[in-house]
């Protein structure tokens, strides 16, 4: 490991990890509507990029290692999105209010005698079977 | 590269360096495989604390609402304060490795020092942020209760909080192992173990510390941050 | 080769004797005796839940042990085979003993880790033991949630801590290997001169250190929510318990993968040398070794096929299910073109290799009748899967284990067994294997659900015949320990190479230097190439 990094690149890092928290903190109080998720996401992944690549190195070291890095981060996001499949699409077309939020219709968890609209969903879904 | 040439003095017969273990040719072979079974190690990591936030991901799509509520009870000032001091032991530790690197022992202790206090005091903080979840009767399968207002999604807010205990104390658990690394690595720095020749272990401790650092980092918005403008 | 009457040579073996020496040695290839030595005492108490399992099944009352026994028989069997043998054997012994010697390495990359990694799984092992000591578990090893985390009274937490110890173990020696293949090849000794057996070695590490942390982490889960009352799975908080289905498979099936590359890696190995050629399409063999591990990654919900995942997330893996299957065959082919025009030595060796190929074959057809949906519908749970799991890791990984062990064992022992005994054993195991397994594909197709301890009159037969063979199979496996040990009292001297063959590691004595070579080794050619040796026909 021979590159040696200028002390100033560190503290200019840690100044835009500062900024970017920061960021992420006044982005949570305002409505963003759907896309405030990726924002927070976003910004974290673009932190955590900004550690790994310079605070560990890993632009300044071998391809292997940087290999291994994106190899980490492909197979979570492999296990992320297969499940997803699972998750978003339970009960679609087959069961009223089913995928795309709460799984089988259940928009809380609320006890089965709940509020008479998602109670009269409920029979409507058991007697359409 | 010539490791020959950046030895010193020893005139071993088959001269090689003092650090240099048997199995390897060169000390550059082995720093190679040093910082690549690392990688691998945190590799394993990823995929280890992956599992968690996996089961986070598909129940905040399932229970939105009991999730804003769970994340309201979080502390912003705390888990930003917590946020800070992380991402600073991660520049003192880059800081350390530098020193390490450079051959400044004295500054190298000093980095190191400073690492585990800011470790330290992230650790302290998380005790009274945990303390605080005991009085307000949010520990899963303790005494968990939430008032009235939440009764419907009561069940959800505990599997909020049980994936928030887990998942911060699988990460304050790492953070308490890198304070033992850090004690080591200090201790050795005393003793003058390090050269510019050979700092693996600095460098080794550093990429395990900036991991640790890096799950905070996403923890941080994806507990406290949920939504907040209500 | 000639005996002088010098003094005896240093090896590994007789370089030291205190029993401290083996406890603190750094040599990966006494690491490798010593993995040998708990696996194969693992592979007997797994034998000895299966024979106890066979037994009740003859009958179909369940007169011999009560339902909650059995179902702690086939749960101890179940982990004791997956997670202290088959998972092990291969990469543990095999390869901590040979991969250093193939790539002309003088060890592994870190041989202080490989040592921690031998106790990381003894300690796991006896969490283990312990816990079937005191009681056992009755969750099935697939561990499924909410049963194993709110209603089990039996020994849960102590096994999982177990599994979980042993999963470091696992990460550790794939870890380890991965840094020697990429960073200790001798001069020369470029990616595509490699033995096979290396890429599947490389390749197996992968996916462990790729998918044990997640087995990992559902462990650890689990034994939050059972230890502390969290709520992760828990359906009356709204927790989905199919998710820990997702977590576990995630690796479990991927796990299967550990299971069988590296027996194929060995099965490459004793195929060229007792063909006396190179494998066929030797880089198609070394990226579908590749392609199996990363697809394998994929596929891990065809085992929750009929768990109440969505039929389009269903379609989606079995789809894939299917692609991971090409791989596989591709080596298969590869296999048999290898052997067709070869000149066949069939040593012992190559019996137990000829007999992977055969029931690996017949494992892997029975796994694309699991794989098709609307099959499945019907099969899931029944004795069609453990045949066909059971193909697959016994007839297939076991082989391919063993074949490999008969292939290395003079390199390891410097002694040679009796070829006849072997062939023998061979052939009672094969006899026995089939007799056992192939009733219970037609009994999952009648419908026997498996996991019972007792079934309907009209299955006894079957039952019986299955039993049968497994009372040969336990003859045949005995009979290698026997003639195994009794090698290392009156075996042959074996001699550097006895079976002529090409790879590093036959180049140095057997049993082989502490340090491995008295000089590094320099390639210049391919890892197989026969046409260069003499054929020996004895």
């Amino acid at each position: 490991m021979s590159h040696i990094a200028p002390k100033s690149m560190y503290y200019t890092i840690f100044g835009i990890l500062m900024v970017m928290t920061a960021l992420t903190v006044y982005a949570a109080f305002h409505h963003l509507g759907v896309f405030n998720f990726p924002v927070a996401i976003g910004i974290a992944i673009t932190k955590a990029t900004l550690v790994v690549l310079f605070f560990m190195h890993a632009k300044y070291s071998s391809r292997l290692t940087k290999l291994f890095v994106g190899m980490s981060f492909f197979f979570l996001a492999i296990m992320f999105a297969l499940t997803l499949t699972d998750y978003m699409s339970r009960g679609l077309k087959t069961y009223p209010g089913g995928a795309g939020g709460a799984g089988y219709g259940v928009r809380s968890a609320a006890p089965a005698h709940e509020a008479a609209p998602a109670g009269e969903e409920h029979k409507e879904g058991e007697a359409a079977h | 590269m010539s490791d020959a040439a950046a030895i010193t003095g020893d005139a071993h017969a088959h001269g090689h360096h003092p650090d240099l273990q048997h199995h390897f040719d060169t000390l550059e072979q082995q720093h190679e495989a040093a910082t690549l079974g690392m990688w691998l190690f945190l590799v394993t990591e990823v995929l280890f604390f992956g599992g968690l936030f996996l089961a986070y991901m598909l129940y905040r799509v399932w229970y939105h609402e009991a999730w804003v509520a769970g994340s309201k009870e979080l502390s912003i000032a705390l888990g930003g304060f917590n946020t800070v001091v992380l991402i600073g032991s991660s520049l003192t530790m880059a800081m350390a490795v530098r020193s390490a690197q450079t051959g400044y022992r004295r500054a190298t202790i000093g980095w190191l020092l400073g690492t585990m206090a800011l470790g330290l005091t992230f650790l302290i903080v998380k005790v009274f942020e945990y303390k605080d979840k005991f009085d307000h009767h949010h520990v899963p399968g303790y005494d968990f209760h939430v008032d009235a207002a939440h009764a419907g999604i009561a069940g959800p807010m505990e599997i909020f909080f049980s994936l928030y205990f887990t998942m911060t104390g699988l990460h304050a658990l790492h953070m308490i192992i890198g304070f033992g690394l850090m004690s080591v690595i200090t201790w050795m720095a005393y003793k003058n173990r390090f050269s510019p020749q050979w700092y693996t272990p600095v460098e080794m401790s550093g990429l395990y510390w900036h991991f640790v650092d890096i799950v905070w980092i996403f923890l941080f918005p994806l507990l406290y941050l949920v939504d907040r403008t209500q | 080769m000639e005996m002088t009457l010098a003094a005896p040579r240093v090896d590994y073996l007789n370089v030291r004797h205190t029993v401290a020496s083996w406890l603190l040695t750094k040599d990966h290839k006494r690491i490798g005796i010593m993995y040998l030595v708990v696996v194969t005492i693992a592979f007997f108490v797994g034998g000895l839940f299966a024979s106890l399992i066979r037994l009740e099944l003859a009958t179909p009352a369940g007169d011999l042990v009560s339902s909650d026994t059995y179902n702690k028989l086939f749960t101890m069997h179940g982990v004791a085979m997956v997670f202290f043998v088959l998972i092990p054997a291969v990469p543990a012994i095999l390869g901590n003993f040979v991969l250093p010697l193939m790539l002309g390495a003088k060890d592994v990359a870190f041989p202080k880790i490989n040592l921690l990694s031998w106790y990381v799984f003894v300690i796991g092992f006896l969490f283990t033991l312990y816990a079937m000591i005191t009681g056992g578990v009755d969750t099935g090893w697939t561990f499924y949630t909410p049963y194993s985390s709110r209603a089990s009274s039996t020994n849960v937490m102590m096994t999982g801590i177990g599994v979980f110890i042993t999963g470091f173990s696992s990460i550790l020696t794939g870890l380890n290997f991965m840094v020697t293949i990429h960073r200790m090849r001798a001069p020369g000794l470029t990616w595509f001169r490699l033995p096979l057996f290396v890429w599947a070695i490389y390749s197996t590490s992968l996916v462990q250190v790729l998918g044990t942390p997640v087995i990992a982490i559902t462990v650890l889960a689990l034994a939050v929510e059972r230890g502390l009352g969290f709520g992760i799975f828990d359906p009356a908080l709204g927790g989905d318990p199919v998710l820990f289905q997702h977590l576990f498979w995630f690796y479990s099936h991927p796990a299967v993968y550990i299971m069988i590359l590296p027996p194929m890696g060995a099965i490459s190995e004793v195929l060229a040398c007792f063909s006396r050629k190179n494998i066929f399409g030797y880089s198609f063999v070394a990226f579908s070794s590749l392609a199996i591990a990363i697809f394998g990654f994929l596929v891990w919900a065809h085992h929750l096929f009929v768990a109440g995942i969505s039929v389009y997330s269903a379609l989606v893996f079995s789809f894939l299910t299917y692609a991971v299957a090409i791989p596989s065959a591709v080596k298969t082919f590869n296999w048999t073109a290898t052997l067709y025009k070869g000149a066949i030595w069939l040593k012992a060796p190559m019996i137990w290799a000829l007999a992977f190929l055969g029931l690996f074959l017949v494992g892997g057809l029975t796994g694309l009748f699991t794989a098709a949906l609307g099959v499945d519908v019907h099969i899931h749970d029944t004795y069609f899967v453990v045949a066909h799991f059971h193909f697959i890791m016994v007839g297939g990984a076991i082989m391919g284990y063993f074949a490999g062990l008969h292939y290395w064992w003079p390199k390891m022992t410097g002694r040679m067994y009796s070829d006849i005994w072997a062939k023998v054993a061979a052939i009672i195991v094969f006899a026995g294997f089939n007799l056992t397994f192939g009733p219970q594909f037609i009994l999952g197709y009648l419908g026997m659900p498996r996991r019972y301890h007792m079934y309907p009159e009209e299955f006894q037969v079957l039952n019986v015949l299955s039993s049968a063979g497994a009372s040969i199979l336990a003859v045949g496996y005995v009979l290698v320990a026997i003639y195994l040990i009794a090698s290392l009292f009156n075996g042959e001297e074996a001699g550097d190479n006895p079976w002529h063959a090409t790879g590093l590691e036959w180049t140095t004595q057997s049993p082989p230097l502490p340090h491995n070579f008295e000089t590094q080794p320099v390639v210049t050619e391919g890892a197989y190439e026969y046409s260069k040796r003499e054929i020996k026909v004895v």
